[in-house]
């Protein structure tokens, strides 16, 4: 009697378990990695999903390391992957062709869609939501503003004079980098900067064109905040007060918006000669190959693309939607600013997307060195604009061909490594 | 159990744990720096002492060392003395002496750097007295010598006292005898200690000065903390090429530089103020 007991008991358990494994979709993502965005994740936006999620976010090694050890080995217990346009091209291979899944009506972003066939005939994934940089300002700088000047469609020139009327107004120089060690001031150079005045990122990077940027951009430096070498997230000095214009990721910004949101506004980054370079950085959601139960793997890749998800998510780690939605009013005053910063930037008729770098591998901390070396020796060091970029330019064309990475938007797409001129 | 290998058998544990987290990661740390793509090479070598910011990484660990390490003895043999003369509440001035030992050196920087940034402790207190109408720019990239001297101050207030607590031990085995008879023979306090405590001290000088002038070399975090990478060392250039460059062949060369340099004043001190046996007391 007892020991039928025991077998029942434990047919029951093995049962349970199989249960759970079939029921349970595994989303393996690099997004939404701190604790606090991670349950938010869980609880807000998963949790209306009909089946059952276990969100597990990595960092991008792990993460690469398993679904490249599951695709090897064939089977595997991932069932959607979430992660940065950049991650997926290495494993382009190993991902479903994701055209077939019924979206339900949802209308997604053109443009990113096309980003999600990493340059194949597939869907090899589905955007899933975005973030990029925009700018901040107290809005006690606001009366500085140049002449004529519209805050929304501002010039590179002009936030030159911008910055100069705050610093020779209040005595002090007033405007921030995110120059510091953990700051992203790379992306400005490589997003912004230099695109707005060359039309490319790689390729012209020692070009006439680009000794204008540095140039431009040493000049704005005079009115920078010096200790702008030291900040990580805008947020912090814009909080603080040490300053009333920054530049930095949405998602850096918003601590400082959130908190004062009638001390704030967002908007675009500037424009140069050759457009309103800005870098979006596009987050998609993919299958693999050797997800095990591929039906309910759709299922939830269908419904993070859902208008009321797009909003969870947004509330919940900061990145904006990548489908036609209507935002509602009780959104936290940062989104609403930024939001409203992003489609002005994005929608702007001089508007000219720069991708994060794709296909540099390990290399990719490399790339942004050779931006930052070049803003460290020229800026900082005051050393020869034009030596130190025929300097650095040599380490960009070496790294390009160690990479063999082609060229990418805004760059004009190349037969093997992006060429350095 | 046979006597003559008991010592070895106590011996084993210590050099198995030598041996798996020190001798092997060493081994494979030289590998990688004299190495790349699996060919013997010097190039991370080049790489290193080809880049733009070697120069500077080199000369400012030199400089901060340089001036950290004499300091620090000084600072020491004064506190040592202090305390070893204390009648009373010995134990407590030595457990005050010996606080920022028990923080952690990124702490320690995190510390400093609330009292230097722009709205900073300091900041905030000369305004306040008005002696300043705006903040001081302490940490900027354009004032390397502020920057210097605050890492210097984090430096001292941080790892004074483990040189201290050394010398303190060793102070406290000179026989009280050469002093009293230096003091019997007319000695001036100042030359008892010039002639008396300071030869006998150096076996404990010797292990102090090895020991700090080591870790002087491996000064990162509160460098880090205080600087970001205005004022580079090779420590944070190290950390700078195995993480963020992802390079770590490079970050090898820069560990194994790091390791001569250790080795070479390890030697240098060992031979400077070397005690030949039958001189210890």
């Amino acid at each position: 009697m007892r020991k039928t007991m025991r077998l029942l008991a434990g047919a029951a358990l093995a049962l349970g378990f199989a249960g759970t494994a079939q029921a349970q979709v595994l989303f393996w993502s690099t997004q939404a990695k701190p604790v606090q965005e991670t349950q938010a994740m869980r609880d807000q936006v998963l949790a209306g999903f009909s089946g059952k999620v276990d969100y597990q976010p990595q960092d991008d090694g792990p993460w690469l390391t398993r679904i490249q050890a599951e695709s090897e080995s064939g089977t595997g217990s991932i069932g959607v992957l979430g992660a940065l346009h950049g991650s997926f091209l290495g494993i382009s291979d190993d991902l479903t062709d994701l055209s077939g899944v019924d979206l339900g009506g949802v209308k997604v972003n053109a443009n990113y869609m096309d980003l999600g066939k990493l340059g194949s005939s597939e869907q090899k994934y589905l955007p899933w939501m975005q973030a990029t940089y925009v700018m901040a300002a107290n809005k006690k700088a606001l009366p500085y503003l140049p002449d004529g000047a519209d805050i929304n469609s501002l010039s590179y020139d002009q936030l030159i004079a911008w910055c100069k009327a705050i610093a020779e107004g209040e005595g002090s120089p007033k405007c921030g980098i995110p120059a510091g060690p953990k700051g992203l001031k790379h992306r400005f150079f490589e997003g912004f900067l230099l695109p707005s005045y060359t039309g490319s990122m790689v390729t012209k990077f020692r070009s006439a064109e680009a000794v204008t940027a540095w140039e431009k951009f040493k000049e704005l430096w005079q009115y920078v905040n010096p200790n702008s070498t030291n900040y990580g997230f805008m947020q912090e000095p814009m909080l603080a007060g040490d300053v009333w214009v920054a530049f930095d990721h949405v998602a850096r910004l918003a601590d400082a918006i959130n908190n004062s949101p009638d001390d704030f506004v967002a908007f675009p980054a500037p424009a140069g000669p050759a457009g309103r370079a800005f870098m979006p950085v596009v987050v998609g959601v993919a299958i693999p190959k050797t997800a095990p139960d591929m039906a309910a793997a759709q299922k939830l890749v269908a419904y993070m693309l859902q208008p009321s998800t797009q909003i969870a998510t947004l509330k919940a780690t900061n990145f904006f939607p990548v489908v036609d939605v209507d935002l509602p009013s009780d959104m936290p005053p940062s989104v609403k600013a930024s939001g409203d910063a992003i489609a002005a930037m994005s929608g702007s008729p001089d508007a000219l997307p720069a991708l994060l770098p794709i296909g540099l591998g390990d290399l990719g901390g490399k790339f942004n060195q050779v931006y930052v070396d070049t803003f460290e020796r020229i800026v900082l060091g005051g050393q020869d604009i034009k030596s130190v970029l025929d300097d650095e330019a040599g380490q960009l064309r070496q790294l390009m061909i160690d990479a063999n990475a082609p060229c990418w938007q805004p760059d004009a797409p190349s037969d093997g490594p992006c060429p350095v001129d | 159990m046979n006597r003559r290998l008991l010592p070895y058998l106590l011996l084993a544990p210590a050099t198995l744990f030598l041996c798996v987290f020190f001798a092997y990661p060493f081994l494979m740390v030289a590998g990688e720096a004299f190495s790349r793509d699996g060919q013997l090479t010097v190039a991370n070598f080049q790489d290193m002492i080809g880049n733009w910011k070697f120069p500077a990484t080199l000369g400012n660990t030199m400089l901060l060392a340089g001036t950290v390490v004499p300091l620090q003895l000084i600072m020491a043999l004064g506190m040592a003395s202090v305390v070893t003369h204390l009648e009373r509440g010995r134990g407590a001035i030595l457990y005050i002496f010996a606080i920022p030992l028990g923080i952690s050196d990124l702490a320690a920087g995190i510390i400093w750097l609330a009292i230097f940034e722009q709205s900073g402790f300091l900041n905030s207190l000369l305004t306040m007295m008005g002696i300043i109408d705006k903040p001081i720019q302490f940490l900027g990239y354009q004032n390397k010598m502020t920057i210097f001297i605050a890492v210097l101050i984090a430096e001292l207030w941080r790892a004074t006292a483990i040189v201290m607590v050394i010398l303190v031990a060793g102070m406290g085995l000179i026989p009280k005898e050469y002093n009293e008879a230096a003091e019997v023979f007319g000695a001036s306090r100042w030359q008892r200690f010039i002639k008396v405590t300071l030869p006998l001290l150096r076996p404990s000088l010797q292990t102090a000065l090895i020991l700090r002038t080591i870790l002087a070399f491996e000064v990162f975090a509160v460098v880090v903390a205080l600087s970001g990478t205005n004022f580079p060392v090779l420590m944070g250039e190290t950390y700078h090429w195995q993480f963020e460059l992802q390079d770590r062949n490079v970050a090898a060369a820069f560990a194994m530089l790091i390791l001569v340099i250790s080795i070479g004043f390890t030697l240098f001190f060992t031979k400077a103020l070397n005690v030949p046996k039958e001189a210890r007391i």
